[in-house]
């Protein structure tokens, strides 16, 4: 088997995270979309790594999960803060600038 | 000497400062004011008048520049003035008609509470009369042109809270600007062609143009005139500029501002000389207008109206005179005098008739007014019998020489003109004898209540009388307007027996403008004898119609001539169907346009811009997931992009 | 398992292949998990497992520094945020996949498969044959090198990185916090209040339906035989956690009461131990419960709030003034 799977892998993954975020209503379903494609962006990061024999790409996916774990800090805390004025956590209830 | 000519023009021009600025405070003395300032000007009138006649024929032109008015590189304007014998002419009878008017205007407008403004109006008349005939150059003249339609603009309107006053000085005012642009172009044509516009070098330098120019020239200043002095075809004005005061009819639109064109005329009496075209046209004007003037007079009721009518036609006279060049130019102005004269005093009185009959203008309301109004009555009928040609009085003298002058224009064209005046004669006699019988003798119409008129377009509608008829009490004027009427009287009488004493007005005249003998086809006495026959002729015709009948005190339906005459031969009509409709379609086509076209690109951008943005607005429906759509969609074209240059 | 391949290779083992594929699925059932079903919950377990696969794969491609990291971090740490965050907002409340927006499945469709297709023919077409493998990069220890580039050529980036997940700290506290702008209302103060607005004055009535049923969640019946969602809290209602006693269950109540009057004649000590028969009274209708609990006031039940309800309360309340 050739390592280059897991770039098919990643896509197939990042396609299907996708899919989530412009499917799914729930916001936090939709934040977990979110964290697939990162995920598959790592794992390509990882492959890369490999492939090339350089732990630069590791390094990347590594700052990128360091940004992920900021980003869901931020991102949860803005969901629970919506959740609290409109008391729905869907992404379709927050389509208007103002409450 | 030369200094006191600008005192000329700024006596009156301060005069109408004075009481236009000066306020309520001005309203006791503000006639007096006025008529003191048209006095002083007319004895500096005739204080230049001894100096002039004290010096030797040729010499007696004065000039004198007051300042450089507009110096733009090649284009010179100044403030000059010019008194020449034709100026001086225009100067003595502005100011002395002028100030006669003024003294028959405190009667006249004692009851009016703005008196106080008339009298600046006036004064401002005469400043800028006065500027136009003593202008050096056509730039200044046309600021006078421009002062003196202003001044009949205000005049006309004075009683502006008549409807009928105001639209008469509208109509009046654009009227004359027709003529205006005429003088305008006349001027810019001078310019391009001389480099100049004064006159002395304009008048000198015309000959050696080409004819077409000074056709050209010509035929603008005869557009000029003819809008200023109620020439045919923008003679409609002066019947309604009647809605005006008495004293502003007798002194602005028939004594002195409507003779305009006639100076105009013989003033450019040089390049007509060069245009023979322009000269026919002149004449042509002349002789309709004055056939045409003198046919409205006679069916006109309203005694101001028919006077207007007469005033037309003896300016077409004058016309028709400065029209035949060097054989005519003396004449039209010794005609223009003695005009001023007699149509004046005609004026002030039925002024005085007005004043004494409750401002009753129509004549079928009037009769057997001389045991009433004595002075009127005479000074009226001398005016009348001047105006007639009556031998021995002014009008006589003037008019015959006219009619010779057109006999003496030679060939075809000289019978035809000459005819043609002769029957102007004749209609003269007809309608003035007409306005006499019915304002001062026959029966005493208005002693009864009038009847209703019976609903016929054509007549001319009465003086309102609001319920109750009022039976007037005909009574004389005070002193203060009879003694100018009588001074008139005067000059009606003697003035034209005094200008033809061994031609003297002529010789005076002679340095500045150009005489010749005519020589008409037949004798000269021949030509007096069928002048005096024609107004045996009219008097006699009008005596049958209305002195041996009486005269019905509701206008008949009259023929289909009278009816035209009535409603002034159509005119209006005319206009109306010539001018302002084809105005009115072209101004709703551009509204159609402007609506449709202009307007429809305009909101039809709107539109589009609008429909647009209402359907990408859908776009924008502010669920993130659809914009995260949007962003996958992005980022696959932009992978498909990066694929492809690798491809590639 | 990696260190010992060659510097350039063109397959793996057999074994890691035959891992691929295994975990390969699992991760991707996972991946479709997560997208596709109803409870948030399962999602994130779904989730959880796919980053697990994720994980082993960091094992099986050299990085065994991220691979642990994947677990500690991802599995644990943000998973469980997840987690808690799902049950402030409500645990068992199931979503509707049913689309609302106009044509946006089909677009999310089409974009998707076009991306995915893309995205795999971009990396058929550059796929080489050969790979060079981390053997030679690994050789002083896969954290040693990762720390080596991390203290070195990625200095800055580390520290600014640092920086953000300080600034990120601060802001989920920012965003979290409420400030409280006014001194809030003694008890005193609200007694007061409340009479001075008469609004149920009592205190509200208690949960639960007779002995069998002791759990918050499930509303009173009132005289009448309905069931008062006054008697439920306004969290677990504002959840959509209230179970209701719906008509089936009612009936199932009244069928039981008339048999345990017909055991009551017979044996008194027995009906209290009777067995429970009402299974169906879990049936849930959340939509309705919502619908009947929007006209309720959120200040009549405060005072059985807890306090951070009772915060929110207030809030809402000082957000409705404006």
């Amino acid at each position: 088997m050739n390592p280059v799977n897991y770039l098919y892998l990643a896509a197939l993954l990042f396609t299907i995270g996708a899919s989530g975020v412009l499917l799914r209503r729930n916001a936090i379903v939709v934040f977990m979309s979110v964290e697939l494609m990162l995920n598959a962006a790592n794992l390509a990061l990882v492959a890369f790594s490999r492939l090339h024999g350089n732990l630069d790409g590791q390094i990347i996916a590594f700052f990128t999960m360091v940004v992920a774990a900021a980003e869901v800090v931020v991102g949860l805390a803005i969901i629970v803060t919506i959740f609290r004025s409109r008391h729905s956590a869907s992404v379709d209830d927050a389509s208007l600038m103002k409450l | 000497m030369e200094t006191l000519i600008g005192l000329l023009v700024a006596a009156p021009l301060l005069g109408a400062a004075v009481l236009l600025c000066g306020g309520r405070r001005l309203d006791r003395t503000g006639h007096w004011i006025g008529t003191a300032l048209a006095a002083a000007s007319f004895l500096l009138g005739a204080v230049l008048f001894a100096d002039m006649l004290g010096r030797e024929a040729e010499d007696r032109t004065l000039s004198q520049h007051v300042f450089s008015w507009i110096p733009v590189g090649g284009f010179q304007a100044d403030v000059a003035f010019r008194l020449d014998q034709l100026s001086m002419t225009f100067v003595l009878l502005i100011t002395g008609v002028g100030t006669l008017i003024h003294v028959y205007s405190i009667g006249y407008m004692e009851h009016d509470e703005r008196r106080r403004r008339f009298f600046g109006y006036l004064n401002l008349f005469l400043a800028a009369m006065l500027l136009l005939v003593l202008a050096d150059n056509y730039l200044l003249l046309y600021a006078g042109w421009e002062g003196v339609g202003l001044a009949s603009y205000l005049l006309i309107g004075f009683w502006q809270h008549k409807p009928s006053a105001a639209t008469a000085a509208k109509k009046a005012f654009i009227v004359n600007r027709v003529g205006d642009i005429g003088l305008s172009i006349a001027i810019m044509i001078m310019f391009t062609t001389f480099g100049t516009f004064a006159f002395s070098p304009v008048l000198e330098s015309v000959g050696g143009t080409s004819e077409g120019t000074a056709t050209a020239i010509g035929l603008m200043l005869l557009l000029a005139a003819c809008g200023k002095s109620a020439q045919v075809p923008l003679q409609s004005w002066l019947g309604d500029a009647m809605e005006g005061p008495t004293p502003v009819s007798a002194l602005i639109h028939a004594a002195t501002m409507v003779t305009a064109g006639v100076y105009l005329i013989v003033r450019s009496g040089a390049i007509f000389d060069a245009a023979p075209a322009a000269q026919t046209a002149v004449v042509t004007v002349g002789a309709v207008t004055l056939l045409f003037g003198a046919i409205v007079g006679c069916a006109k009721d309203d005694i101001k109206k028919a006077l207007a009518g007469s005033t037309m036609s003896q300016i077409g006279y004058m016309v028709l005179a400065a029209g035949l060049g060097p054989i005519g130019y003396a004449f039209a102005i010794m005609h223009l005098v003695t005009h001023g004269f007699f149509k004046a005093g005609l004026f002030l009185g039925a002024g005085s008739v007005m004043h004494g009959m409750n401002d009753e203008v129509d004549m079928r309301r009037y009769g057997g007014l001389r045991k009433y109004m004595p002075i009127t009555f005479a000074t009226f009928g001398l005016g009348y019998l001047a105006i007639i040609g009556f031998p021995g009085l002014s009008g006589f003298f003037s008019k015959d020489k006219i009619i010779e002058a057109a006999f003496a224009k030679g060939g075809t064209e000289g019978w035809i003109l000459g005819g043609a005046a002769l029957l102007g004669a004749a209609i003269t006699a007809f309608y003035m004898t007409r306005v006499m019988l019915m304002t001062f003798f026959g029966e005493e119409r208005w002693r009864n209540a009038p009847t209703p008129s019976p609903k016929e377009p054509s007549v001319e509608p009465a003086a309102e009388t609001g319920g109750e008829y009022e039976v007037p009490h005909p009574h004389e004027s005070p002193k203060s307007m009879t003694v100018p009427m009588i001074v008139l009287a005067f000059g009606s009488v003697f003035a034209g027996g005094l200008f033809s004493w061994g031609e003297a007005f002529v010789h005076w005249l002679e340095p500045v403008v150009p005489f010749e003998h005519g020589h008409p086809p037949v004798s000269a006495l021949t030509v007096t004898a069928a002048t005096v026959v024609a107004l045996l002729i009219g008097v006699g015709a009008a005596w049958l119609q209305y002195g041996r009948k009486p005269v019905p005190a509701l206008a008949p339906r009259g023929s289909l001539l009278t009816r035209a005459a009535r409603r002034d031969l159509l005119q209006d009509d005319f206009n109306h169907v010539v001018l302002v409709k084809p105005g009115e379609y072209l101004t709703r086509g551009l509204v159609y346009l402007d609506h449709k076209v202009v307007d429809g690109a305009v909101n039809g951008t709107a539109a589009a811009v609008g429909g647009l943005s209402g359907r990408s607005r859908r776009i924008q429906n502010g669920y993130a997931r659809s914009y995260a759509v949007s962003m996958l969609g992005g980022a696959a074209v932009l992978v498909a992009a990066t694929l492809l240059m690798r491809a590639v | 398992m990696n260190g010992t391949l060659l510097a350039a290779a063109s397959a793996t083992s057999t074994g890691e292949a035959v891992q691929f594929w295994i975990l390969g699925t699992v991760a991707v059932l996972g991946a479709l998990g997560t997208v596709l079903m109803k409870r948030s919950v399962h999602s994130a377990l779904c989730l959880a497992g796919t980053m697990i696969v994720l994980a082993v794969f960091y094992l099986a491609n050299g990085a065994y520094f991220l691979g642990i990291v994947q677990i500690v971090v991802y599995t644990g740490a943000v998973m469980m945020l997840f987690l808690f965050v799902l049950m402030l907002v409500g645990v068992t409340a199931a979503d509707s996949l049913k689309e609302t927006i106009r044509g946006q499945r089909w677009m999310a469709v089409l974009c998707g498969l076009g991306f995915g297709i893309l995205l795999v023919g971009g990396i058929g077409n550059a796929s080489v044959g050969t790979f060079t493998g981390l053997a030679e990069a690994n050789a002083g220890g896969n954290v040693q090198g990762l720390a080596r580039s991390i203290f070195t050529d990625y200095v800055f980036a580390f520290e600014i990185t640092g920086a953000l997940l300080v600034t990120a700290a601060v802001a989920a506290m920012v965003l979290t916090h409420r400030e409280r702008t006014e001194r809030r209302d003694t008890q005193r103060e609200m007694a007061e209040k409340r009479v001075r607005e008469g609004k149920h004055l009592p205190p509200l009535p208690a949960p639960g339906v007779y002995a069998r049923h002791n759990a918050v969640d499930i509303p009173g019946l009132l005289p009448d035989g309905t069931p008062s969602e006054l008697t439920v809290s306004q969290t677990l209602r504002s959840r959509g956690q209230v179970r209701d006693v719906s008509r089936k269950s009612l009936s199932d109540l009244a069928a039981l009461e008339r048999r345990t009057e017909d055991y009551l004649g017979r044996d008194e000590s027995a009906a209290r131990g009777g067995p429970g028969e009402g299974g169906g009274r879990d049936v849930r209708d959340a939509a309705d419960v919502r619908k009947d609990v929007s006209d309720d006031s959120p200040a009549a039940d405060r005072d059985r709030d807890t306090d951070r309800d009772g915060d929110r309360d207030a809030d809402r309340d000082r957000e409705a003034a404006k």
